[in-house]
């Protein structure tokens, strides 16, 4: 066994074997959409779209909760902001047209400020009430979405705002069809192409922050915030700046949605998805970034793949006894209470957190040991 | 003044049924720094196994007093949501127990979920009014108009409260209750059963619930199974409000948040003018909640707790 996993150890860390792994990953995710187009159709595309979509919302809220601990539960205000900020400033509601390039740091940037607009006032707070001020903070927003309509109609109230214009570089629309070298590509497509760069973009800024000195004040600060302030870190400037850094990467997906749906509504940034995306981040392993991407893929994934439960109850029973729409949301419940009881860390935990729940002598297992175990 | 008058009598009767809710989250967090999402569903159940026992008994066509079907409803309400509280307990939170907080927060979201589909899968999508069983007697207080349903649910919370500060304070169970609060490992080294303790307080918290449940449909004449969603987060953030973990601070956040809200919605109009309508009701309950917590940060009642050093 050692012998085996000591092999695995050595060929994982070969050079060649890991590039020859990075190129056929490349490879793959540069044919994914066409693979997924011809066997499972379009809409697949379209859900491909949305998971490169949630991994950037994912990895944004897990800056706030993953690497700096603070429990936001209002994250997806953020992301509304960018959707409005975009959807204002292209789209035939106010007559405005901005040019893509402008549009997306507008969103991120004014995002940001409503970051720090929530975390300034909030500073003081820890755990749960935090998080109970953030999950007001969200409805807040999303109220006045719904509300400011009259008497000046600024968001144009429940109705939305329609005719968004389509991401776009110049003349390059990516919501047309395009041909190149006899390929032709659907907007859908070409809207993954661009996401899946700006994901790799997330996903590099990410990694780059997690080990430099703010990513480190951010862990320390989690761990111990006292202590982290008496090692000489501004805490409060920190934890804006995890604030304002996780509220642009929202604003920015926030941008990248409405571009791409053309449509948005006050009912797509509620209290729910908020949640959703904050289990994307828990159920996949808090503060990895490997971990968060791969719950916000199965978490996206796996309420699409739950609607195929129709024909497969006509195939077990010959008919369809609960509708699938229905049966939906019940199971996908279920998974996560299964999902956190099994694996409470997360299905990929950091390499911090594996230590701190670590099987044997960690150091956590020791403070928390009870003096007898009240579990049975 | 009569709108002063009818809207004190409105946020009281609002206020009363955040407050049970309230209790059910303040005990539960107070023992296992937990906020129990699934609570609110918990109060949804209570509302629908009551209407569905009344409609079965009231279609039946028998004659009997539209308080004894009420009760007996209201009875088995209490009866399922107990099982209920006792249920989820044992199946997704103790399992949880030393793992990292935020794993068996997810757990509770997903109960959430699981428990409003199931009311889903059972009850439909539609809403479902609550047959008019009761009479309902109207009396004029200045200018005010006040039910007795809003007496009987106003008395009603005020008793069950009452009863649960001295089932805490004064009561051997109670003693045991705070004890665990404070110290888990050590209660249970003075020969409590910890365990035991949690499931009570669980059935405790969901028996309020089931009561409450019963009160907001009855109330409104209307039960969904979505219900239990926003009524839970409107106790939660009462219990917030009144510091969590403490039960009198639950009980005055409930009353206070049912009140903030009753008078905003009334007043906001005049205040800003006609910019603002009665719709903003969510937002000024958590403005408030924010304008609290940033000079209180430990809630109206909480205690400060001490920086760990």
């Amino acid at each position: 066994m050692t012998l085996l996993s000591n092999q695995w150890n050595a060929w994982r860390h070969d050079r060649r074997v890991v590039w020859v792994s990075y190129i056929a990953l490349g490879i793959l995710l540069v044919l994914l959409p066409f693979l997924t187009g011809e066997t499972l159709g379009r809409g697949w595309v379209r859900i491909l779209d949305f998971t490169l979509l949630y991994i950037m919302l994912a990895l944004g809220l897990n800056i706030v909760v993953g690497y700096a601990g603070l429990l936001d539960l209002g994250y997806i205000a953020f992301y509304a902001v960018g959707a409005y900020a975009y959807a204002l400033l292209a789209s035939p509601h106010f007559g405005l047209h901005l040019p893509f390039w402008a549009l997306l740091p507008i969103g991120a940037g004014i995002a940001g400020i409503f970051g720090i607009l929530l975390g300034a006032p909030t500073l003081r707070l820890r755990g749960d009430y935090l998080a109970i001020v953030t999950l007001g903070f969200g409805e807040i927003i999303r109220i006045f979405l719904n509300n400011l309509n009259a008497p000046v109609n600024i968001t144009n109230g429940p109705q939305g705002i329609n005719l968004i214009d389509p991401v776009a570089f110049g003349n390059f629309s990516f919501s047309e069809t395009h041909t190149l070298f006899g390929v032709t590509f659907p907007g859908i497509y070409t809207y993954y192409y661009l996401f899946l760069i700006l994901a790799l973009l997330v996903i590099f800024v990410s990694l780059r922050l997690q080990n430099s000195r703010i990513g480190r004040a951010w862990v320390a600060i989690r761990e111990d915030e006292v202590a982290a302030e008496a090692m000489g870190i501004n805490t409060r400037n920190i934890k804006l700046l995890a604030f304002a850094m996780g509220a642009s990467f929202a604003g920015i997906s926030g941008g990248l949605f409405a571009g791409f749906q053309g449509f948005i509504s006050p009912e797509s940034f509620n209290l729910f998805e908020s949640i959703i995306v904050l289990c994307m981040i828990v159920l996949g392993g808090m503060g990895n970034i490997g971990g968060v991407i791969l719950g916000a893929v199965l978490l996206t994934i796996f309420p699409e793949a739950l609607r195929y439960i129709g024909d497969l109850q006509s195939y077990i029973f010959g008919r369809i006894l609960v509708d699938a729409a229905d049966l939906r949301m019940l199971i996908f419940g279920l998974a996560l209470v299964l999902i956190m009881i099994f694996r409470p860390a997360g299905l990929l935990p950091s390499v911090r957190r594996r230590h701190e729940f670590g099987s044997d002598a960690s150091i956590l297992a020791q403070e928390q040991a009870s003096l007898y175990d009240t579990r049975r | 003044m009569d709108i002063f008058t009818q809207q004190l009598i409105n946020g009281l009767v609002l206020g009363s049924i955040y407050a049970l809710v309230a209790l059910g989250y303040t005990m539960v967090y107070g023992i296992l720094e937990l906020i129990n999402f699934a609570h609110g569903e918990v109060t949804m159940f209570g509302a629908m196994i009551c209407l569905a026992v009344i409609s079965a008994i009231a279609s039946s066509g028998t004659d009997a007093n539209g308080l004894l079907i009420v009760s007996l409803g209201l009875l088995a309400a209490i009866a399922v949501c107990v099982m209920l509280g006792f249920l989820i307990e044992r199946v997704a939170y103790r399992p949880l127990r030393r793992a990292p907080r935020l794993a068996a927060l997810i757990t509770a979201i997903g109960m959430s979920i699981v428990l409003q589909n199931t009311a889903m899968l059972i009850w439909g999508k539609q809403y479902i009014t609550f047959p008019p069983l009761l009479p309902l007697v109207r009396y004029d207080i200045g200018g005010a108009v006040i039910t007795n349903l809003q007496i009987f649910i106003i008395l009603l919370s005020c008793l069950l409260m009452a009863g649960l500060l001295v089932l805490i304070r004064k009561t051997r169970l109670g003693r045991a209750m705070r004890a665990t609060a404070q110290a888990q490992d050590i209660a249970g080294l003075m020969g409590i059963n910890v365990n035991t303790i949690i499931s009570i307080t669980f059935v405790i918290g969901a028996a309020l619930a089931a009561v409450a449940g019963v009160m907001v449909s009855a109330y409104y004449g209307l039960a969904h199974y979505f219900m239990g969603f926003m009524l839970g987060l409107k106790a939660f953030t009462a219990a917030v409000l009144g510091g969590i973990g403490n039960i009198a601070g639950a009980m005055l956040g409930g009353l206070l948040l049912g009140l903030i809200e009753s008078f905003g919605a009334g007043y906001i109009g005049t205040l800003t003018g006609g910019f603002l309508g009665s719709h903003y009701q969510d937002v000024f309950a958590f403005f408030v909640l924010i304008l609290v917590l940033v000079i209180r940060p430990s809630g109206l009642l909480g205690e400060r707790v001490v920086e760990r050093a």
